[in-house]
């Protein structure tokens, strides 16, 4: 019989990892300035190792100082983001939930508006910052109307959050509505999803709220499989259901916030990633936690790399890619399971 | 095995269940009846402490419930609740094996030990055969047996089942209580159910407990509980009763009204 064990939950991530490694690779080879593919992934081994012989000093800067971070960045947003989605989804019992059904990328938007609007868009942690207490600021208010007799209650919380998500985007229209034309575009294409300003401080930044998020949840994987069968079975079980349901609350709000201060509201990611690894993989979170983190990471860094290369030079909004490229193959995969399940 | 020492439990302002006292013992077979809101659903609830009565207390095997954490709780009572419905599918097997959840402890991963005593309960529950189905594929009547099975793989002395017949035609509804009968008869397991049928309570269960408005109202064997007018007057509406032509428990028949 097939149970899952320490040991598969280890394969499946190894095999991924690489997956993982394979797309880093090509992206890095992959741009508006074409450097040799071999050339680029020398490059990259060599400033592993703190020698610096290959290539010429510009193409070197474009691998280390534009392309790499980019990649660090897309791929922590994109393990964030489809983290966040399984975790969404689980705490509020709906499979259509998301990292932003609950208004937190509502609120950084409106934060990032805001400071475009007073000119902190020039500061380049102006930004973020901007954007990630606007996200807080809308978790803490969620959360306040989100409860009832002082506990979580899952539709509760969403009708809360898709409420105040509603009101927030009110506020992002009026502030479109009164902005000039450059500060337009800044606007436009932060709403999309954009890694175009990818720097250091924005990975430093982030870094530790998706990792220690992703570890931190991680421990609860198998009280969040009790809590997806009801209520009752967790609480029967043995499960702290609220106290579950508080870490699991405001762990994946805090990935989401620090996900979208740095680029913006990349779609699809959170939703299709997490489906498309359990139609593969299966439910059961100890699996599906790990295998989702490493694809949605893989997922995020291939569209972004299509995004910087597919018009180049010219640069699409990777939304514009994500939603292009994974809902057609989401609708695919779903229906081939359909097949594959009444053979 | 489990005493109920005159609880009252309230959820806002009036009380669902007062002063209730009774004693469960072991490899028991007990059935609470009672008309909707009559507090068979709460009483269930707190005797695995999903609610703590405000007034009273439960015991099992002398130990109050109170002092006891959810994972010891969990590993002598087993709960088989109402409606299950899984958001995601998962497998047969997966979820037999969540009930091996409270003996895990900090381990995040299920030992052979664990897979050896579920495969045992699906044996019993006759699902080896789909465990490695998705619950979502299954017939009701399969779901409840898979449910049941997660429940004997918590290795509890105790059951609890709550309307475990509803939604099932009656050929799923006696493959059910067949079971359940030959884990309580065979295994010695101890069971608690809450049910509507009174006709199925009567057959299967040794003795019943008749709530009314959160109280006891009779509490015997079925053809001390189960007569004309502890129905007539707990339900307020005429029925008639008479014995069941094979076993010879009580059977209940609804009158309509020219039959009155």
């Amino acid at each position: 019989m097939k149970m899952i064990t320490l040991k598969k939950v280890v394969i499946v991530s190894v095999l991924l990892g690489c997956l993982l490694i394979l797309v880093v690779l090509l992206s890095i080879t992959m741009g508006s300035v074409k450097v040799p593919p071999l050339r680029s992934i020398r490059i990259l081994l060599e400033s592993i190792l703190g020698s610096k012989e290959t290539g010429s000093e510009t193409e070197r800067a474009i691998i280390l100082s534009l392309r790499v971070p980019r990649i660090i960045l897309a791929g922590l947003v994109g393990a964030g983001l489809s983290l966040s989605g399984v975790i969404f989804q689980a705490l509020l019992r709906n499979p259509l939930a998301d990292p932003y059904i609950l208004g937190v990328s509502s609120g950084a938007a409106v934060g990032t508006i805001f400071a475009i609007l007073m000119g902190l868009g020039s500061l380049s942690f102006g930004l973020p910052i901007a954007s990630f207490l606007g996200a807080l600021f809308t978790v803490i208010v969620v959360f306040y109307f989100g409860r009832q007799d002082g506990k979580i209650h899952p539709n509760t919380l969403l009708l809360a959050g898709v409420i105040i998500s509603a009101f927030l985007s009110a506020l992002i229209m009026f502030f479109i509505s009164v902005s000039q034309k450059e500060e337009l575009h800044t606007i436009i294409f932060w709403l999309m999803g954009d890694f175009s300003f990818s720097n250091p401080q924005a990975i430093r930044m982030i870094l530790p709220y998706i990792l220690f998020g992703i570890c931190f949840l991680y421990f609860h994987a198998q009280q969040l499989n009790l809590i997806l069968l009801g209520e009752e079975h967790a609480l029967q079980l043995g499960v702290n259901v609220e106290r579950l349901r508080l870490i699991s609350y405001l762990s994946a709000s805090l990935i989401t916030a620090a996900s979208v201060s740095v680029c913006g509201l990349i779609g699809f990611v959170g939703l299709i990633v997490p489906h498309s690894v359990r139609l593969i993989f299966g439910p059961d979170h100890r699996l599906l936690m790990p295998s989702s983190v490493l694809v949605g990471a893989s997922f995020l860094i291939a569209s972004d790399t299509f995004a910087r290369s597919l018009l180049a030079p010219i640069e699409l909004p990777v939304g514009v890619i994500t939603a292009a490229f994974g809902g057609p193959f989401f609708i695919y995969l779903l229906k081939t399971r359909k097949v594959i399940k009444t053979l | 095995m489990i005493e109920v020492n005159s609880i009252s439990f309230r959820y806002h302002q009036d009380w669902v269940l007062q002063d209730v006292s009774f004693r469960v013992e072991k490899g028991e077979f007990i059935g609470v009846i009672g008309p909707n809101g009559s507090g068979k659903s709460t009483l269930l609830k707190i005797l695995y402490r999903l609610l703590d009565p405000q007034r009273g207390e439960v015991s099992f095997k002398l130990v109050p419930l109170k002092r006891m954490n959810r994972m010891d709780i969990a590993k002598r009572v087993a709960v088989v609740p109402q409606e299950t419905h899984a958001l995601f599918p998962f497998r047969v097997m997966e979820i037999v094996l969540m009930g091996r959840f409270p003996y895990l402890g900090r381990l995040m991963f299920e030992r052979e030990e664990d897979l050896e005593i579920a495969r045992k309960a699906m044996d019993w529950t006759k699902i080896l055969p789909f465990s490695e189905r998705p619950i979502d594929e299954l017939s009701g009547g399969e779901r409840k047996r898979v449910f049941i099975a997660k429940a004997l793989a918590q290795e509890p002395e105790i059951i609890l089942l709550d309307e475990p017949t509803t939604n099932l035609d009656i050929h799923h509804q006696i493959d059910f209580l067949n079971l359940i009968l030959t884990l309580n008869r065979e295994r010695g397991l101890t069971i608690v159910m809450a049910s509507h049928d009174m006709n199925i309570a009567s057959e299967f269960c040794d003795r019943l407990i008749l709530l009314k408005e959160g109280g006891i109202y009779k509490m015997g064997t079925p053809g001390e509980v189960v007569t004309q007018e502890n129905i007539e007057h707990v339900y307020g509406c005429e029925v008639w009763v008479d014995q069941h032509p094979v076993s010879g428990m009580p059977r209940i028949s609804l009158l309509k009204k020219e039959m009155k």
